[in-house]
């Protein structure tokens, strides 16, 4: 397998990285707008990778670990730059795009390279139904990280000595709802994503598979979030708690990506 | 502006030897009620150039007046001490002052030290709120009002444009202009920190201060929506409300009120905590655990510092804020040897094109010469030729224009492309001596007449 893709768009990142913290420093429109350019063209050429492999294995990558980690990765990109280009914020970048590059690196480092299966199954369906499914994944992913910033930047500000990137984040209330509309789009895609595989199983098998841990806790991811939604729109619970509730919501994200699909799963292996 | 005095000024510049010669006072030199005496308005400013034009030693100038300076920036082609003393005489007698008014209070420079001081001002590291973003304006509009009334000419655009560019890359490139330096700035920033844009917020006043009027000015800047003044005394605070553009409430109303304002600003004087735990809580119960921020700035302190720590509340006091700002301080002092880095390299750069204009200057005095010396030799060769055809005249004309041409063509060549060369021919009036290019032309002439006739 060749990766010499993956690598390349693996050193767009850090360069794009690079340029958000100079833009996080520096302040400096052009070096935002650099980071954001050069953030595109790493996902382009990661996009580019993806689909190579979508070519040998004539499936979406979502049946091995690498690819479902690297679809991951590249899913959190996009939907990161949406909200960058609806909330017009940068600042959050230096913070997310590390993310992205220490995702691709453990995909690279732990996945072996030489597994490419044949697909089990196919059909638009179900790739969309995967594909989906991971885009929840990586608004949730970011969602945790805005979440996470909010704590830190809350803290800060009642307690240390805000330094310069407390004064270049975005404020609190711009973080929430960027945090919110990250998971709105986790939740929509995650609902979507859930039912296209009820329906897909339903047309191989002619039952639902209710069941399966996998499917049981992706119910409970929904109800959380779903319940995160609700309480947000509390003034009461606004704010700090929120964003705790939202960090720990994504403990669940993270066991049902990965403890369950190692473990309690047989046909979501890994995704 | 006359065109004439527009003319000569060009001239001057043309031949090449200027030199920009700085007086002024400002919050280090002088108390501020001596800068209250010594201040321009805008329209002052402009006479005061114009006047300073019209006394034949100054040929541009710029009067650049603040609250804690006023400066007067000049271009001379005369040497010596004639300029900075006509300057610091015209200062004197426009502001009705005598000699000893300003002695030991007025700073002078001339040459590069001239050029430093202005870009340091605009950088904001001569300020007394160190990279404070006002005087890059002030110094735009001071310049803009000596542009549109002809009263600067190619140096001194050159130089205000220069010491613009590097107002603007040293809050570009650097940290000075970054974090607020106010008590009032702090509060209010921290307070974006929570809410992003205060459009739409509503703010109350709780007491009256001088710091608190300088919140409420800059929440009005940020466009900040309802705006209620609570005070013990309802007419004070009517008056109050009147002066910053909101609403006064009575005292007695004071914690009903609590429910609705995002932003609280207490500065009222007694012992007692204005606010206390117990009040902030059910004002926090009222409003739904919605966010408040409250900036503390009396002392004693008017809120109970135990409001703190429940939920949503932010509370800042004078302490706090002080902190703050004091830390801001440090960070900004830190940024100095990056931003004179910056004025370092834009000195440098205008120097070196002063140096290529003199340059050029001494070169087209010497063309002048060579042209001088060329027409008189041939004006006394012709006289002896009297058999030449007048196109034989026309060849010996142009064939000498062209020597004329070619000896100067490289060196001025050289002079504009060559940036080190010029830092090398700093020095030139001793060129200029050499080649006696300042001595009238007639004295020369008559040597070489003498010369031909031998």
């Amino acid at each position: 397998m060749n990766f010499s893709m993956d690598f390349a768009a693996l050193g767009l990142y850090v360069a794009s990285f690079v340029g958000y913290t100079a833009n996080l420093y520096r302040d400096r429109r052009w070096i935002g707008r650099v980071a954001t350019l050069l953030l595109i063209l790493a996902l382009v050429a990661h996009y580019d990778a993806l689909l190579e492999r979508s070519r040998i294995i004539h499936a979406i990558p979502y049946d091995d670990l690498y690819g479902s980690m690297s679809l991951f990765a590249w899913l959190v990109g996009v939907t990161y730059l949406g909200l960058e280009t609806y909330h017009r914020q940068r600042a959050v970048g230096s913070l997310v795009v590390p993310f992205i590059i220490f995702w691709m690196i453990v995909a690279i480092s732990v996945a072996p390279s030489s597994v490419l299966r044949a697909p089990r199954a196919n059909g638009a369906l179900f790739a969309l139904h995967i594909t989906i499914g991971i885009l929840a994944y990586a608004a949730f992913a970011i969602s945790f990280l805005l979440s996470l910033i909010y704590l830190v930047q809350n803290r800060v500000l009642r307690h240390g000595k805000p330094g310069l990137a407390f004064w270049r984040f975005p404020a609190l209330d711009v973080l929430e709802r960027m945090s919110r509309s990250s998971v709105w789009v986790g939740l929509v895609a995650l609902l979507i994503g859930t039912s296209l595989g009820f329906v897909w199983e339903h047309r191989l098998t002619g039952r639902f598979a209710i069941a399966d841990p996998k499917v049981l806790v992706t119910l409970i991811v929904l109800a959380v979030y779903a319940a995160y939604l609700m309480i947000v729109r509390a003034p009461a619970w606004r704010g700090a708690r929120a964003a705790l509730v939202c960090v720990c919501n994504f403990g669940i994200v993270l066991f049902s990506y990965t403890i369950v699909n190692l473990y309690f799963t047989n046909f979501h292996r890994f995704f | 502006m006359p065109m004439d005095s527009i003319t000569e000024r060009n001239d001057a510049t043309a031949r090449g030897r200027v030199a920009i010669a700085l007086i002024g006072c400002n919050h280090r030199t002088a108390p501020v009620e001596l800068r209250e005496r010594v201040a321009f308005t805008p329209e002052q400013a402009v006479r005061a150039a114009n006047e300073l034009c019209q006394m034949g030693v100054i040929e541009e100038a710029v009067v650049v007046s603040t609250c804690n300076r006023s400066e007067l920036y000049g271009v001379t082609s005369e040497s010596g001490e004639s300029a900075p003393s006509a300057m610091v005489s015209y200062f004197t007698d426009f502001h009705k002052l005598s000699p000893a008014d300003l002695s030991g209070r007025l700073y002078r420079h001339a040459g590069p030290e001239a050029v430093r001081h202005l870009f340091r001002v605009a950088s904001g590291v001569d300020s007394m709120l160190l990279g404070e973003a006002e005087i890059l304006g002030q110094v735009r509009d001071a310049y803009n009002r000596a542009l549109e009334n002809g009263s600067t000419g190619p140096v001194l655009n050159r130089l205000f444009q220069g010491a613009l560019e590097v107002g603007k890359r040293a809050r570009a490139e650097t940290e000075i202009g970054a974090r607020p330096m106010s008590v009032a700035l702090a509060g209010v920033k921290l307070a974006e920190r929570v809410f992003g844009e205060l459009k739409g917020h509503s703010a109350l006043i709780v007491g009256a201060g001088a710091v608190a009027e300088q919140v409420v000015e800059h929440l009005r800047l940020r466009g900040i929506g309802e705006l209620r003044v609570v005070n013990r005394s309802l007419a004070r605070a009517q008056e109050l409300a009147r002066r910053m553009g909101g609403e006064a409430s009575n005292w007695a109303n004071f914690e009903d009120l609590l429910d609705q304002p995002d932003i609280i600003v207490t500065s009222v004087s007694g012992s007692e905590h204005v606010l206390t735990r117990a009040i902030v809580e059910r004002a926090m119960a009222a409003r739904s655990g919605r966010a408040l921020f409250v900036i503390d700035l009396g002392v004693p302190r008017n809120v109970d510092p135990e409001a703190e720590s429940l939920y949503n509340v932010y509370l800042f006091n004078i302490d706090h804020l002080g902190e703050i700002v004091v830390q801001n301080k440090k960070a900004r002092e830190a940024e100095l040897p990056r931003v004179e880095a910056i004025v370092d390299e834009h000195v440098t750069k205008f120097l070196a094109w002063q140096s290529s204009l003199e340059a050029a200057g001494l070169l087209d005095a010497f063309r002048a010469r060579l042209d001088a010396e060329r027409r008189s030799l041939l004006a006394a060769h012709f006289a002896n030729l009297e058999g030449l055809s007048e196109s034989e005249r026309a060849r010996f004309e142009k064939l000498t224009e062209d020597l004329i041409d070619r000896i100067v063509q490289l060196p001025s060549a050289r002079v504009r492309q060559a940036r080190k060369l010029r830092r090398q021919l700093e020095g030139l009036a001793a060129l200029r001596e050499l080649f006696g290019l300042d001595d009238a032309p007639n004295e020369s002439n008559g040597d070489s007449d003498d010369e031909v006739q031998s």
